[in-house]
């Protein structure tokens, strides 16, 4: 049995199917490592069980390599160097092999993408595998529709749904019209566009704690602007951004929920959204 | 000038707490921000016109010397004095001279960021010469003893309302409201002065290799009078001004506009080559262009060179969400927003002006609309290195890091700690689904949630699934 079909996250209904031509388990399944990011790993599972239906739909194989923990960021943006290559070392072991990696986050993706072949300066070795992997790896909605030609999905989820697009994954990676376009094939979602859907919402990493005033007053402007929309949901596809959007919304008592775009795609079924409880 | 941006969070909560200055603003994004956008979408080649201009800019960084030779000779065949300054002291003090030569006892100002950037204004008052601040954002910013705090309008901080008040206050006049009435009043108060003045200085937004001229742009007109009326004209500019041709320059007029106020074209272009020549009916009888260094050419051949390509348009600050809360005088020197963040450490130290290049999310919407495309996050992002090999990160984001890195270098031990950390963290926010408090989050949970996590990892629950399946 291939790992395609035996992961089915136990708590989640929703279903995600993909196109035609895609869709069957033919011979030339592309091999995906799943990068699952830390924040998804370690605050929402659900994401990245999201993710591998998803892909699994889009007639990937996917499998989820066991040496992951983070993709260096926080360690990039804080000009730590030395440490930044420690961690990516494990990534270019660990990833290694593998026609596709694809990750649900923007930002992430973007550090991977984009950033990767900065590094290693006096590595040539590595530096070299750097820009391989960074050569083949996509963020999730992008990967699904510019590389799989996915051009609708199915799934439960029904609202008026708003979509904030993160930095990272917009300006690094060109994520913009590819979510838009998967969101709008579900029968159930109303999509209405933000004022400024693409400005940041103020996460920015660990600026929102270096500096939470001016986050704080970022994060305000944005739940502003959500709520001018009339949305009952918020979707975007990083999960920083989006538990500092929800974050807000919860402080100031907003019922907007607050969902990774992976989730909306491949239906939420049962699982509460961000930053509300209940089994995740 | 010492640096106060090392209190960058404690002005910006200030800022933020300021509703004028939050409404003014307000102001930079509905109208700057809005101009430029449609100014952009109305130009079809804008975005060609962008690559060539960090073309250009390039071109001319690597041929500097050249370019900096044919210069100096040009201006000297047309009559006029090329100086060059190493560092800010040896600019006032050539400055400074020249006034003396001229018997200067008031001179003329128009806007000059290289002027505010080697402190001539304080220096000139101390030494017993009158100065006259022409521009009219520049003029409101002098009587109210204040630092410009953006690039384009250095009055950007104030609403109308205290631009009246201050008029009110100076000029002992009526309270005047209606915009057109107080720009008349400035005029009438001004315009006196321009003939007073035995100096008139100016900055440069270009200065023309081939020709050795100058390019200056306003939207008032002060910098033709300030230029052409009193007997000595001083040009306070810099290297990186300097392009190789006329074509070039307006290549890049037309890039400035449109990305600084969404026109087409500044009210006011002019281009001077020389003092007055004989038969001449107007113009300085003599001419000074003061060239500053102040660590620019140390910037060749670094990372930091792509900032040499600025052109001083604003739009990096008027996109910046960050400066668009925290406005300019919290980032505590004379360059302020994005470009601020990547020139201040280089001018007054990184010691000093660390927590500039960190006041950014690199959300990346300044590079998206710099005019020469200078990937300005990237450049901020090389400050925090520099700022970390320096030992100057606060210890807490040091350790921190430091407790992160090493278990996320060691993946299995990573996994069994965050499997315990989430069990625990989850089972506590079980209920609620997220936490109004948490030690050692306050950064955070001051003004929001923070999302409970779901108590098992991701990694723990795939392999359980794994598991059952085989």
């Amino acid at each position: 049995m291939s790992a395609a079909t035996a992961v089915a996250p136990p708590e989640t209904t929703g279903s995600a199917a993909g196109p035609q031509e895609t869709g069957g388990g033919g011979a030339a399944r592309p091999r995906v490592a799943l990068f699952v990011t830390c924040l998804v790993d370690l605050f929402r599972p659900a994401v990245g069980f999201a993710a591998i239906r998803l892909l699994e739909a889009a007639g990937c194989e996917v499998e989820v390599p066991e040496a992951q923990t983070c993709c260096g960021q926080p360690a990039f943006n804080t000009g730590d160097r030395a440490t930044t290559e420690a961690i990516v070392r494990t990534i270019l072991d660990s990833f290694e092999g593998y026609d596709y990696v694809v990750v649900p986050s923007g930002s992430c993706a973007g550090m991977l993408a984009k950033h990767l072949p900065e590094l290693f300066e006096h590595e040539p070795e590595n530096r070299i595998r750097a820009e391989r992997l960074a050569a083949r790896c996509h963020e999730l909605v992008s990967f699904l529709v510019d590389v799989r030609g996915l051009r609708s999905v199915e799934s439960d989820f029904a609202g008026r749904l708003t979509y904030h697009d993160s930095c990272s994954g917009l300006r690094e990676l060109k994520v913009k019209d590819q979510p838009r376009q998967l969101l709008s094939s579900i029968p159930g979602v109303d999509l209405v566009e933000l004022a400024e859907p693409e400005t940041c919402c103020g996460f920015g990493g660990t600026f929102c704690v270096k500096y939470p005033a001016v986050s704080t007053r970022m994060v305000e402007n944005k739940t502003k602007d959500i709520a001018a929309t009339g949305a009952d949901t918020l979707a975007a596809g990083d999960l920083g951004c989006l538990m500092n959007m929800a974050g807000r919304l919860k402080r100031e008592g907003t019922p907007v929920r607050a969902y990774h775009i992976a989730e909306i795609l491949a239906g939420t079924g049962s699982t509460p959204a961000i930053a509300e409880p209940g089994k995740r | 000038m010492q640096a106060t941006s090392l209190a960058f969070e404690t002005e910006a909560k200030a800022a933020l707490a300021n509703p004028a200055l939050q409404e003014a603003l307000g102001k930079i994004k509905t109208g700057w921000q809005a101009n430029r956008t449609k100014a952009a979408a109305a130009l079809p080649e804008f975005e060609a016109l962008r690559d060539r201009g960090r073309e250009i800019k390039n071109h001319t960084l690597q041929h500097l010397d050249l370019y900096l030779e044919m210069f100096e000779a040009k201006v000297t065949e047309r009559g006029g004095h090329v100086h060059y300054a190493r560092d800010a002291a040896e600019a006032r003090a050539i400055v400074l001279d020249l006034c003396r030569t001229a018997e200067a006892r008031a001179v003329t100002k128009s806007k000059s960021m290289v002027a505010e950037e080697i402190g001539i204004n304080e220096y000139l008052e101390a030494n017993g010469i009158e100065r006259i601040e022409t521009d009219l954002g520049e003029y409101i910013i002098q009587l109210r003893k204040e630092r410009p705090s953006h690039l384009v309008g250095p009055a950007a901080h104030l609403t109308k309302d205290q631009i009246s008040d201050t008029f009110h206050e100076h000029h002992h006049s009526p309270r005047l409201e209606d915009p057109a009435a107080l720009v008349g009043e400035a005029r009438r108060v001004l315009r006196q002065k321009y003939f007073a003045a035995d100096v008139g200085i100016t900055g440069a937004n270009f200065l023309v290799a081939e020709t050795g001229s100058f390019v200056t742009v306003t939207n008032e007109g002060n910098a033709e009078l300030t230029q052409g009326l009193p007997r000595t004209h001083v040009v306070i500019t810099s290297l990186e001004k300097l392009v190789p041709t006329m074509d070039d320059a307006f290549t890049l007029l037309r890039l400035l506009a449109r990305s600084a106020t969404g026109q087409e074209f500044s009210s006011y272009t002019t281009v001077m080559t020389g003092p007055r020549r004989e038969g001449d009916l107007d113009g300085p009888e003599s001419l000074h262009i003061v060239l500053v260094d102040n660590g620019r050419t140390k910037m060749l051949g670094t990372a930091f060179q792509e900032m040499l390509r600025c052109i001083r348009c604003g739009a990096c600050m008027n996109h910046c969400p960050v400066y668009l809360a925290a406005g300019g005088h919290a980032y505590g020197w004379v360059y302020v927003g994005p470009m601020g963040s990547v020139l201040t450490p280089q001018f007054a130290g990184i010691e000093e002006t660390y927590t500039l290049p960190n006041a950014s999310t690199f959300c990346g919407k300044c590079e998206e609309v710099c005019p020469v495309r200078i990937p300005l996050p990237k450049l901020m992002r090389h400050w925090r290195e520099v700022q970390f090999e320096r030992n100057l990160t606060p210890p807490t984001a040091r350790y921190g890091l430091a407790l992160w890195a090493f278990f996320a270098t060691r993946p299995a031990l990573y996994r069994f700690g965050t499997r315990l950390a989430m069990g625990l963290l989850g089972l506590l926010g079980k209920k609620a689904g997220r936490f109004r408090h948490l030690p050692l989050a306050g950064g955070w949970t001051v003004s929001r949630d923070l999302p409970a996590p779901s108590g098992t990892t991701f990694m723990a629950a795939y392999k359980k699934t794994r598991a059952k399946v085989s």
